[in-house]
């Protein structure tokens, strides 16, 4: 394959073990009196973004974060369950930085770089010191030592947590951190703003224009450089287990101004999550995998069979991950048993209301261990089934379905964390970098804070100190004009638009037509239909949709009409790059491509690559671009659960 | 089993910033599903608004899973609505009978400026973090983190305060628009914690002084907070502020 020149990763030469420590060496260092001279801009408050803006700030560089909340604490990696991981072996049980580092390749089913994923690993354990540092609260035994817990991709316990609410904790420590920064007025903050524009002046990125929320107004901030932590782009699907306000608009205006998007079809659905339950519902909840552990997940062997489960005797249910992954059984990975959940609902043997769900049945577990044990384990998921069901888990078998979770695709990075653009730095679930084609459990809150406390501090010292800047003033600049205007239009088009149908009707009609075709299981000519099915959606939201109010006051349905309007174009984007992907692997499963055992079926021959695409205009086909990726340190093999 | 639907009267209050008086204006909510979130039947009942060339209800809303704290409005005069330690988001139709009215306001307190309709100006809580809700360590250099046992039970003390969520329900269901349980909260977590000691009378000090300079009232010991609270942060930890600030006044 031909070796593409705007795509270099920078991926330090020497062995694996040593790139970091001698890159950092190598990089270029900001003298500490100069840093005050620079100004670096942070979109998103997560813990990317966060942690981030406050190390920047403590490094000596002014910092300006934004968000979209009305409080940086309420980003979405806030929401986060079940842990962080760490190669701190405080277990004892075998592991390493090495182990760490093989498992989320494997996990990612081989489509992750090697360099990035090591040096995540390296990190992961200055994470874990410096949060303990910051008085995150997490579990502890009796000696009063750190608690660990098991994950589904390893076979240690390597997970850190703080009850189910290890993402809020460890969102809390960073934006404490990063108040910290605010009171010594190296951070200046800017909440309920939304990121409309990326401002290039001269190739690199030095501004943003944003929308403040309350107003209306479009303000327009200048830096030396931008950093993007604005998360993932699940929402594309409507439905799924991110906040409302999740959004993919920074990352794609990045994109039509030259940043180059990877993987987008690269979108993580999580097996255990509670179902739909009608056409109002407005997001779904996750419930953390561990049940899996203890539940058994089954369905009724005769399709359409409305009996309570209870009624079903035990020769008439179908345990189908037991019965066809007899040594995984209930556990194998989450992209495998969502395929599993809904390939039975297919079959017409979904149950509930809806049809849409699969049972997940403890009663054999109660009767073996005990309903405290139990209770003891998972008492707070089962609270929280059943405030949202009003059923009692205890009694009778839960409803899960899967649900769109996490995008491991994002915009594309360098070793530094650099997208193609000049000066544009990108982080945690809005970059593409660590997780390949399936991210593991407990690995999105490690990547990014890896990324905002101990990656960015250092490569974008780098790009600051080699880099010669121009006087820019965003009062006075032709560029920022230009963008202010540009969206000033879009927001008037909107407005004008006058149609008959609601923004959410067509969030809805782009959700069902993406989980259809680029869901779970994806295959040629569903794609090519659904591209168009987009198209013309698209076309018709551009004459047919209302949003009411003014583009000068504060006005949830105009936002929310911004959002959807790049969705649109997104999901095009999405199916192009699932449509070029002619193999499987982890999450993107073709079903013209896979194993005997329907394992999806990798091609590293011809698809051991990150595809990342280029914007070349509206409605333009995007510009393929291929990034190879070399395994020198781990080979590559085929998964499999049986 | 198909699912159950009811039909309700709204009096939600509607006021931009710009105005001076706001009002509670009557709706109609048809075959809401009872297995809706609250906020689910307020985004049907603002479809419907849009539909019908009206302004819908502006109200602040995010993960819809109880923990981001985004949420909140006051209910039938109940912060986040009648259910114990439930967020408003949380909060779900089954718990409402068909015909019912329901009055639905945003969070009062001088410390929250309005914004529009249901939602207000919080602002005020994260002035108050940056005070002093923190540890003063730089990123880098942090000690193995199993180099300071801590023992379990104070861990887990320190945790519960720790699950605050800034959602601001303390101050609305307070007689006196007091933020003593969120601040309570923050002082109590990191005052617990060996890490947290060295700077916990400043910390406290600088706290308490910016809570009474955003406007919020004083603590009467009326304990709604603690009813209302959606996290179930338990007073004791005024208890705690308390002690950690006569503490610091006094050394």
């Amino acid at each position: 394959m031909k070796a593409d020149t705007k795509l270099d990763a920078k991926i330090p030469a020497g062995p694996l073990e040593e790139k970091w420590d001698r890159y950092r060496f190598d990089l270029k260092l900001v003298n500490p009196a100069n840093k005050k001279k620079f100004e670096i801009i942070v979109v998103g408050t997560g813990l990317a973004g966060a942690s981030a803006a406050a190390t920047l700030a403590e490094l000596g560089y002014h910092v300006k974060n934004f968000c979209i909340q009305d409080s940086p604490r309420r980003a979405h990696s806030i929401a986060a369950q079940g842990g962080i991981n760490a190669a701190k072996n405080y277990a004892n049980d075998g592991d390493s930085v090495w182990r760490l580092f093989y498992d989320t390749i494997k996990g990612g089913d081989f489509r992750a770089r090697e360099a990035n994923v090591y040096r995540l690993a390296q990190i992961s354990n200055h994470i874990i010191d410096h949060c303990v540092a910051q008085g995150i609260p997490f579990a502890r035994d009796y000696g009063g030592f750190l608690d660990n817990r098991s994950f589904g991709g390893a076979q240690v316990s390597r997970t850190f947590y703080a009850k189910g609410q290890t993402g809020q904790q460890l969102l809390i420590g960073a934006y404490s951190a990063l108040m910290r920064q605010v009171s010594n007025g190296m951070v200046k903050l800017f909440p309920r703003r939304e990121m409309m524009d990326l401002v290039i002046v001269d190739g690199k990125a030095r501004g943003i224009v944003v929308r403040n929320l309350i107003t209306g107004e479009m303000e327009t901030y200048d830096a030396h450089a931008v950093v993007l932590a604005t998360g993932g782009y699940g929402n594309v699907f409507n439905l799924s287990t991110n906040a409302m306000a999740s959004n993919v608009t920074a990352a794609f205006r990045a994109y039509k101004k030259g940043a180059y998007f990877a993987n987008p079809c690269f979108t993580q659905i999580h097996p255990t999550c509670i179902p739909v339950h009608g056409t109002f519902q407005s997001k779904l909840t996750l419930m953390s995998e561990s049940l899996r552990n203890d539940g058994r997940v089954w369905v009724p062997k005769k399709p359409g069979d409305k009996r309570l489960p209870g009624d079903i005797p035990e020769s008439e249910r179908d345990y189908f991950l037991e019965n066809k992954y007899p040594s995984f059984g209930n556990l194998v990975p989450r992209d495998v048993a969502s395929r599993n959940a809904k390939e039975q609902c297919d079959k017409g043997k979904g149950v509930g209301e809806t049809g849409l769900a699969v049972y997940l049945d403890f009663e054999d577990a109660i009767k073996q261990v005990g309903e405290n044990v139990i209770a003891g384990k998972y008492g707070n998921l089962f609270e929280m089934y059943k405030k949202i069901t009003g059923e009692n888990p205890y009694r009778a078998p839960m409803m899960i379905f899967p649900a769109v979770h996490y995008t491991m695709g994002g915009l594309w990075v360098d070793y530094n964390l650099m997208s193609t653009i000049p000066g544009l730095f990108v982080l945690g679930e809005a970059n593409f970098s660590d997780h390949g084609a399936n991210r593991l459990g407990a690995s999105a809150l490690m990547q990014g804070l890896a990324d905002g406390y101990f990656v960015i501090p250092y490569t974008i010292g780098g790009y600051l100190a080699q880099t010669s800047f121009s006087n820019v003033n965003p009062s006075i600049s032709s560029e920022f004009k230009q963008s202010v205007k540009q969206i000033h239009e879009k927001v008037e088009k909107l407005l004008s638009v006058n149609g008959k149908r609601t923004v959410s009707e067509f969030h809805r009609e782009l959700g069902l037509i993406l989980w259809e075709h680029c869901g779970m299981s994806r295959n040629e000519e569903g794609l090519s239909k659904s591209l168009s099915m987009v198209n013309n959606l698209r076309h018709e939201y551009w004459e047919n949709v209302y949003v009411p109010g003014t583009g000068k006051d504060f006005n949830q349905s105009l936002e929310n009409a911004g959002r959807v309007a790049d969705f649109l174009e997104f999901g095009e984007l999405m199916i192009n790059d699932a449509l070029a992907r002619k193999e499987s692997c982890g999450c993107h499963f073709n079903t013209a491509f896979q194993t005997e055992e329907n394992e999806a079926k990798r091609d590293d021959e011809n698809f051991c690559h990150v595809a990342a695409w280029e914007y070349t205009g509206d409605a333009q086909k995007p510009n393929s671009h291929k990034e190879s990726l070399s395994f020198e340190n781990v080979e590559l093999s085929q998964r499999s659960y049986k | 089993m198909i699912s159950k639907t009811i039909n309700l009267t709204l009096k939600v209050w509607r006021q931009n910033r710009e105005e001076k008086k706001g009002r509670l204006e009557n709706y109609h909510a048809k075959d809401i599903s009872v297995d809706m979130s609250f906020l689910e039947m307020i985004d049907v009942v603002n479809e419907d608004l849009t539909k019908n060339r009206k302004e819908p209800i502006a109200f602040d809303h995010d993960c819809r899973e109880g923990i981001c704290g985004m949420c909140g409005a006051v209910i039938n005069g109940r912060v986040h609505g009648h259910e114990k330690e439930t967020t408003l988001c949380q909060l779900h139709m089954r718990h409402f009978s068909d015909g019912d009215t329901i009055v639905i306001e945003p969070w009062r307190s001088r410390a929250f400026p309005l914004i529009k309709d249901l939602v207000v100006d919080r602002s005020a809580l994260d002035r108050i973090i940056a005070a002093g809700g923190y540890i003063s360590v730089n990123t880098g250099g942090a000690p193995d983190a199993n180099g300071l046992p801590i023992a379990r039970e104070v861990a887990e003390t320190a945790f519960n305060a720790a699950a605050c969520i800034g959602c601001g329900a303390c101050v609305a269901a307070c007689p006196n628009a007091s933020a003593m349980l969120f601040v309570s909260a923050k002082v109590s977590h990191l005052a617990l914690l060996p890490q947290g000691r060295p700077e916990a009378a400043k910390r406290v000090q600088a706290m308490v002084r910016l809570m009474d300079e955003c406007g919020f009232g004083n603590c009467s010991n009326e304990t709604e907070c603690e009813a209302e609270c959606p996290k179930g942060i338990s007073i004791l930890n005024i208890a705690w502020l308390n002690r950690e600030f006569l503490k610091a006044e006094f050394s």
